[in-house]
Formats: C-alpha cells, sequence, structure tokens
C-alpha cells in the first residue's frame, strides 16, 4: 500500500480548460460518467434493433413505417429482407455484448467507484485511462459507420463463424466491408479494455489507502478486479483474432478459411487454413466474456443488497471465492459452445465436466445471496428491488445451463431459442439488472442529486415481468426445437410456432416502452431531482464519506485511513445500526471476518 | 410491496412451470435407436433443474416476504434507523451452505456427468457396422444434396474445380473419367431404409453449415475442409425435416431439406427411380 494522496496527485491536477474537464478529462468520474453515456447510447441502438427483429419475426413481412431510410436495400418498400434481418440480429448483439456489458457494469461503474473504493485519488494512469474510454468510443463509430458502407453491415452473427467472415462479399451483403469494419471496430474495443484493465488492477493492487487491506475491498470492486483480469487475458486472445481476420480479407491470409471452398460456382482462392481455429480462438474470449458481463452485476447486486439488508453477507469471502472460481474455470468451459462443431467428441466430455462444476460456485453465490436475507431487514427500493430481480433472472438463467452444460442434451437444444433464453436471462437481462440496480444506488453519488422512486418502481415492476414474459417462451421454443437466428419460419414443424413469437414480440415492444420510464428519470432527475445528501442510503464504503457528487480528488485532499470491514451494518455506532469503513469509532459487535 | 414482489415470483414461476408439466411444446417424438438415451437424459434434467429453480425461487420469495421492512423508514433519507435489532443468521451460516451447495449440486453433476457420458459414448465413441448403408450429404449456401454409392457400393472421387450449380454438378463428379462416379445417384432429399444403420459422410463445399434432425436426435455441424462421419439407425418410418442450424447467410432459414424413411423394399424402389431420373 502507498501513501495514496501524495501519489495520484502527482499525476495531475484539476483541470481549468472546458475540453479537458468534460471532453478529454483525465479525472476516472468523468470516464466513467462518459462511459456510461456511451452505454446508454448503445443499448437504445441495440433495443430499436431488437424491436425491428421482433416485428419481423412476429409478422414476417411487416411495414415498418420509415426503414427504407436506414436502409434503402435493406427494406425496400419498409419490408426487411432476409439479409437485413441478419445484419440488424448482428448488430443487436455486437452492441450490445460489447458497448453495454462489457461497458456500463465494468468500464462505467468501475471507472467512477473503483478508485473511490481503495480510497485512492484517481486511477494510476490517467492518460491510459483517458485514451481507454476513447479507444472504445472509437471503435463505437467505426461499428456504427458499417451501417453506411458499402452493402451495409456484416450479417455473420456476433460470432463470426469462419469462412462465412473470411472469404469477402461473395458469401453475402455486408461480408466484405461489413465484416472488416466489425473486426477493426472489435480488435480497437479490445485495445480500449486492455487499457482500461491496465489501471483497474495496479489500483488494487498499489494505490488502496491506509488501513485498506484487500478484504476490505467493497464486493464490487473486488468483481471489477477479477474481471480485468478476466478482460486482460480475453481481450488479448480476441484482438489478435479480429486482426487475423482482418488479413483473411486484406493480407491474402488464409487463416480460417480452408482450401477447395466454392463459393457461387466459384473456387476461392485460400488455401490451408482451419475452420475450427476461429471458433477456439474466439470461444477463448467469449466465454470469460459472459462472466465480463455477470461478475461487475454480482458484485454491484451484493453492494446494494447489503446495504439495504441492513446487515452483511453470511460471508464475503466465499463470495470472492466463488467470483474468483468462476474466472478461472471460464477459461476451461469454453468448448461447450462446440459440442457439435465437429472438433473431436472425447474433448466435448472433457469441457462437459468443468461446465458442469462451474454450478457449484454459481450455486454457493446465490444460496449466500439468499440465505443472508434470513433475519434481514430488507428495504424495498428501486435499487433493492433490481438486485433482488438480478437473483431472480440469474436463478433462473442458471438453472438452464444445467441443460446445456451436458453434449447429448445439446444434440437437442444448440443453437436453439432455448440457449437464447439462458444466455440472455445470464449475461443479457441479469446483468441490465444490476446495471439498473447500480444506476438507482449510485445515482446521487454520481450526480449529486436523487432518482425519482415511484418511477424508478413502476420501471421495476413493468419490467421484471416483462423481461420474463420474453425470455421464458424462448425455453419452450428451444425445447420444439426451434432454431435460432431464421428470420422467418419456413419448416413445416416450426410454423405452428408463430404463436409464441407474436407473443413475445408484443412483450418485448411493451417491455422496450417501459425503459423510458427509466430514460426519462435519469434525464429529469439529473437536472430537477433533489439535492442528494452525501449517504442517503446510511451505508458504510468509501464513496458514502465524501460529498456527492465527489470533489475533483474524492476527498477533498483528506488522506483516507480505513478502520472497518467495508460492511458494519446491524450494530450500534453513534451513526445508527452501521459505520462508516473511514471512521475510527469502536463500534460492538463488530462483524469482522476472521 | 414486499408481499406483492413475493407473490409475483410465484405466479411467475407457476405460470412458467404449466406449459413444461403438460408437455405443450416439446421435442418432436424420437424415431432413432440412440434418441431415448438423450430424452431420458433430457428429462431427468428437467426434474432436477425444474425442481431446483422452483424451490430457490420460492425460498426467495418467502425470505422477501418475511424479512422486508415498510417502505417508510427507507424513505426517510439522511436519518439513520433508530431502531437497531442484532440480526438473526441463517441456520448453519456461510460453512452449511457451501457444504450442502457441494455436496447437492456436486452430486447432481456427477449424476448428470455420468449419466451424459454414456449416450454420448454411444452415438460419438462406436464405429458403424460393416453393413451400415453410406450416404454422403453435402452442405452449400442454402441447400442439401444427398449422394448415394449407386449398384457398385463406390462413392467416384470429387473434383471441387467441376462443382456446378448451373450444370447441376452439385459435387463436382466427372463420371466421363471416374468409373466409381458413373453410377453415383445425388439427390436433393435423403432418403433411407427403416431399421437400418446409416453411415452418413458430411463435407460442406462452402462455408459452415449444420445438419440438425431433430426427430433423430443428430445435430453436427459441417465444418469446412473437414470431413466428419456419424452413424444413426431410424427406426420409425415417416417424412421428418434435415434444416441448417449454423448461420450460413442470407438463406440460412430456408436451407432444409427431408428425410423420407421407409420400408427396405421402397427404398430399393426409390433407389431405381431415382436412378432412372439421372
Amino acid at each position: 500500500m502507498h501513501d495514496v494522496s501524495a501519489h495520484a496527485a502527482a499525476h495531475h491536477g484539476p483541470p481549468t480548460s472546458l475540453i479537458r474537464r468534460h471532453i478529454f478529462s483525465l479525472d476516472h468520474k468523468v470516464i466513467g460518467k462518459q462511459y456510461y453515456g456511451l452505454a446508454l447510447v448503445a443499448v437504445l441502438i441495440g433495443m430499436v434493433l431488437s424491436w425491428l427483429m421482433r416485428i419481423h419475426l412476429g409478422w414476417t413481412n411487416a411495414h415498418i413505417p420509415g426503414l427504407h431510410l436506414l436502409s434503402p436495400n435493406g427494406a425496400p418498400g419498409d419490408v426487411m429482407t432476409p439479409e437485413y434481418y441478419l445484419q440488424l440480429m448482428t448488430m443487436h448483439a455486437t452492441f450490445m455484448v460489447f458497448f453495454v456489458l462489457t461497458t456500463a457494469p465494468f468500464a462505467a461503474f468501475g471507472n467512477f467507484f473503483l478508485p473511490i473504493h481503495t480510497g485512492a485519488e484517481d486511477m494510476p494512469f490517467p492518460h491510459f485511462n483517458m485514451m481507454s474510454f476513447w479507444t472504445t468510443f472509437v471503435a463505437f463509430c467505426v461499428m456504427i459507420s458499417s451501417f453506411f458502407v458499402g452493402d451495409g453491415p456484416t450479417l455473420g452473427g456476433w460470432t463470426q463463424y469462419a469462412p462465412l467472415s473470411a472469404v469477402g462479399s461473395v458469401s453475402g451483403p455486408g461480408q466484405g466491408t461489413g465484416v472488416i469494419l466489425w473486426a477493426l471496430s472489435i480488435a480497437i474495443f479490445c485495445v480500449g479494455q486492455l487499457l482500461g484493465a491496465l489501471n483497474f488492477i495496479p489500483n488494487v493492487l498499489d494505490l488502496r489507502c491506509r488501513g485498506m487491506s484487500f478484504w476490505r475491498l467493497p464486493m464490487p470492486t473486488w468483481a471489477w478486479f477479477i474481471t480485468s483480469c478476466m478482460g486482460l487475458t480475453a481481450f488479448s486472445v480476441l484482438m489478435p483474432a479480429c486482426i487475423m481476420l482482418i488479413l483473411d480479407h486484406v493480407g491474402g491470409t488464409s487463416f480460417f478459411v480452408p482450401s477447395n471452398l466454392v463459393i457461387n460456382d466459384q473456387m476461392q482462392p485460400h488455401s490451408g487454413g482451419s475452420t475450427l481455429l476461429w471458433q477456439h480462438l474466439f470461444w477463448f474470449f467469449g466465454h470469460p466474456e459472459v462472466y465480463i458481463a455477470i461478475v461487475p452485476g454480482m458484485g454491484i447486486v451484493t453492494h446494494v443488497l447489503i446495504t439495504n439488508m441492513r446487515k452483511p453477507m453470511l460471508s464475503h469471502r466465499v463470495l470472492v471465492y466463488c467470483m474468483a472460481a468462476l474466472a478461472i474455470l471460464s477459461y476451461m468451459v469454453y468448448g461447450h459452445h462446440m459440442f457439435v462443431s465437429g472438433m473431436n467428441p472425447v474433448s466435448a466430455l472433457g469441457f462437459s465436466f468443468p461446465t458442469l462444476l462451474i454450478t457449484i460456485p454459481s450455486t454457493i453465490i446465490v444460496l449466500i445471496w439468499i440465505g443472508s436475507l434470513y433475519g434481514a431487514r430488507i428495504r424495498l427500493n428501486s435499487a433493492s428491488l433490481f438486485a433482488l430481480g438480478f437473483v431472480s433472472l440469474f436463478i433462473t438463467g442458471g438453472v438452464s445451463g444445467f441443460f446445456l452444460a451436458q453434449p447429448s442434451i445439446q444434440i437437442l437444444l444448440h443453437a436453439t431459442y432455448f440457449v437464447v433464453a439462458h444466455f440472455h436471462f445470464t449475461m443479457a437481462i441479469a446483468a441490465i439488472f444490476g446495471i439498473f440496480s447500480g444506476t438507482y444506488f449510485w445515482f446521487p453519488k454520481m450526480w449529486g442529486r436523487m432518482m425519482n422512486e415511484t418511477l424508478g418502481k413502476i420501471h421495476f415492476w413493468l419490467t421484471f415481468v416483462g423481461v420474463y414474459s420474453i425470455f421464458m417462451p424462448f425455453h419452450y421454443l428451444g425445447l420444439a426445437g426451434n432454431v435460432r437466428r431464421y428470420q422467418a419460419f419456413v419448416v413445416d414443424y416450426m410454423q405452428p410456432l408463430i404463436g409464441v413469437h407474436r407473443f413475445v414480440t408484443i412483450a418485448a415492444l411493451l417491455t422496450g416502452a417501459v425503459q423510458f420510464i427509466f430514460l426519462f428519470n435519469l434525464v429529469y432527475s439529473r437536472f430537477r431531482g433533489p439535492l442528494a445528501p452525501d449517504n442517503p442510503w446510511q451505508a458504510t464504503s468509501l464513496e458514502w464519506s465524501t460529498s456527492s457528487p465527489p470533489p475533483f480528488d474524492n476527498f477533498g485532499g483528506r488522506q483516507m485511513v480505513v478502520y472497518h470491514d467495508p460492511y458494519q451494518y446491524g450494530i450500534q455506532s453513534s451513526m445508527g445500526d452501521y459505520v462508516l469503513q473511514d471512521s475510527p469509532e469502536q463500534v460492538k459487535s463488530a462483524h469482522d471476518e476472521p | 410491496m414486499a408481499k406483492f414482489f413475493a407473490t409475483t415470483i410465484v405466479v411467475i414461476m407457476v405460470l412458467s412451470a404449466i406449459p413444461i408439466i403438460r408437455n405443450t411444446w416439446h421435442p418432436l417424438p424420437n424415431i432413432s435407436a440412440h434418441g431415448q438415451a438423450i430424452d431420458d437424459e433430457m428429462w431427468g434434467t428437467m426434474i432436477e433443474a425444474g425442481i431446483s429453480l422452483l424451490a430457490s425461487q420460492f425460498i426467495l420469495a418467502w425470505f422477501i416476504w418475511k424479512f422486508s421492512v415498510p417502505p417508510a423508514s427507507s424513505a426517510k433519507l439522511d436519518k439513520a434507523p433508530t431502531l437497531v435489532i442484532e440480526a438473526k443468521s441463517f441456520p448453519g451460516g456461510a460453512t452449511g451452505l457451501v457444504i450442502a451447495a457441494i455436496i447437492l449440486v456436486g452430486m447432481e453433476v456427477l449424476a448428470l456427468g455420468i449419466f451424459g457420458i454414456k449416450s454420448w459414448a454411444s452415438m460419438y465413441f462406436t464405429q458403424p457396422g460393416a453393413d451400415a448403408l453410406p450416404v454422403q450429404v453435402q452442405a452449400g449456401q442454402f441447400a442439401f444434396y444427398f449422394r448415394y454409392a449407386g449398384p457398385d457400393g463406390k462413392f467416384g472421387p470429387l473434383h471441387p474445380d467441376l462443382i456446378s450449380e448451373s450444370n447441376q454438378n452439385f459435387f463436382g463428379l466427372d463420371p466421363t473419367h471416374d468409373q466409381d462416379a458413373k453410377d453415383d445417384l445425388v439427390t436433393a432429399s435423403m432418403a433411407i431404409p427403416v431399421n437400418r444403420e446409416i453411415r452418413l459422410l458430411m463435407h460442406s463445399k462452402d462455408v459452415s453449415h449444420s445438419f440438425y434432425v431433430p426427430a433423430l436426435r443428430i445435430h453436427q455441424d459441417f465444418v469446412p475442409g473437414l470431413d466428419l462421419q456419424l452413424h444413426f439407425t431410424a427406426t420409425k418410418i415417416g417424412k421428418y425435416e434435415i434444416v441448417c442450424s449454423q448461420l450460413c447467410g442470407l438463406g440460412h432459414y430456408n436451407m432444409k431439406a427431408y428425410l423420407d424413411v421407409m420400408s427396405a423394399d421402397d427404398f430399393d424402389k426409390w433407389l431405381k427411380q431415382q436412378a432412372a431420373l439421372q
């Protein structure tokens, strides 16, 4: 541990110019807000794309007014073409996975709160941190540009399986320039995330204030630390894979394309590459990515739940060990995405066992959440409702993992809507509930104003019922063999399922519309919400020891010293039933874990 | 609000369970010799997963119901609660839960894992019999084509440079030079005799595809550059669908073929008809 105040302040002083304060800011809090804003734009794009997809899936020849303006070729007469459906689907997933689920819970909240949680004044490398955001922003712009270049964005799905993604426009619209822009954007995105991880990790290791031992770090910071370690290894595999994919297009290489492929009666000028190589590289990133999306949510939800339960979890250390176990196992299980891919069937068993094993740390985490509720005094506010909703959704998503961990069952369920249900419940919707919970909880600290609780609760109820209505029926579609990534259901046995699709479409449109309540609450509260006190939730970690919003150097020049574990609730102190981490007050029956 | 929340969770779970219990949406009935083991594994998992899901959601709902406090106290901002109670802890604490999770889930994992190896091994770790009927399937954007060896029992070699959709030479055969290719039959739908083992030889001519026949409990990707083999026996006469489940381009949704499972006699007749058409 270092003397943080002297250390971090040496990097940069308070900015004076407008550009340095709000645009190219070195302040981790501004960078966190910039990431949040970027994620907000991306999630709106992703949600509108999902609406367009859902309308098309329910009513294939539906006229969607104005769609031709987005793409005259993709939607002539405002009716979506099959290829345009796939292009929108690919972009929906790409925006959601990379620019929402990776940026919001990890980069946005992590940037804002990790240095404060450790008692630091800023990240160790503020210039890298600024570059991290702006690199991600460039990646975002490159991805957006693919809508307007050539024959539109790629249609190959966010997984971009080769050789469909590697042979160029001969394999379909968007497969030339669209794929190159996609891979370029993701490679740039990886650089941004690596720069972020290179700040998060040393911050936790080196910039903790006096008294802040590892076990005194709050749970979200543990989660961000673990996520950074995953990001460092996962993104550094995806980036070269994307560069290799670009080289297959423009460099005359054949990393992912084997010999003797014939498309449109033309022999392809490639030889010697491996189709499965891409899948191995992609999923070596792809499965840890699932945990990069969900582990920060686990940390945030634990933090919010403890504060609102007014008692610590049964064990914080077990939670940390389990999150670390998830991270390590995530590299050993990636092959379960490839059970029927044509890899050696023996390896399916090798990947199946750790996949089943990963349910043990997941189950322990869930049991500790639920078990800790016992005997609590739960305050139900918007933040804790979304946190409890997260627990419910994570259980539902986790249980379907039992099926997909087994190679033989994947014979029935692989690439069906059952898989779509599974990953939406876990890494998508649960993670989004984590983001909502974090937003309602930390908004007062980030912007200095309170959000409207009534609107927050309405938002919760409608969203909770809405997401179950959308994603639960996907399990049934999957059981019935409904293949994903189809733009229409012309297969005989799938035709009776159209009614389920229409129900889901209506639920998705309504649930999406409800999100505008949140958006309104966010914007309105930012400017008109009541001013927030420093510690509105009577919470204990260091972000609540400073003003709302925190000053430039986080603690107004104070050298932080920490005296307690992060979650001292259900005790008697001069403050009430809790004590702040930096309060030197001796308290009776403190819950320090041995 | 807590009671409403708890009730909502319970109602959602009950409504979600009804279609499963009533079997409203289910996999197509199995028509393969190996499929029963997969179905058994599937429904065994459904029972275990269903109990786990309902039990944990109901306990979550129960604790929310029982241990929530009225919102009034949390609405008063910046005022510490006056009442401090010593929180009761879950019986057994974290250690109890960790041990319970490791034992219960560990047993479940072991059971499912061992169960799973059995059915997987029966498909992939056994060799087809010597008398298995070889059928070749080629996937390409956006159609399957099938090839039968003909009376000589030999497949002619493939020449990718000769592949031509316009000349209907889907496989790239050269019957003028290759003796073995002369009697090869190429069809757009697949027919197989019932209760006879089939050795399926799979390759793709362009990108990745998949051979998904839910009724047959067969699901295997085509890997460009790699020849794969599967073997299976269909046990019920009828017409089924083969669909592509690996995103292969704009016509992916429409990439399908029919599988006709017929009696041995009908299959012989079908082969003759196809030979006459070529």
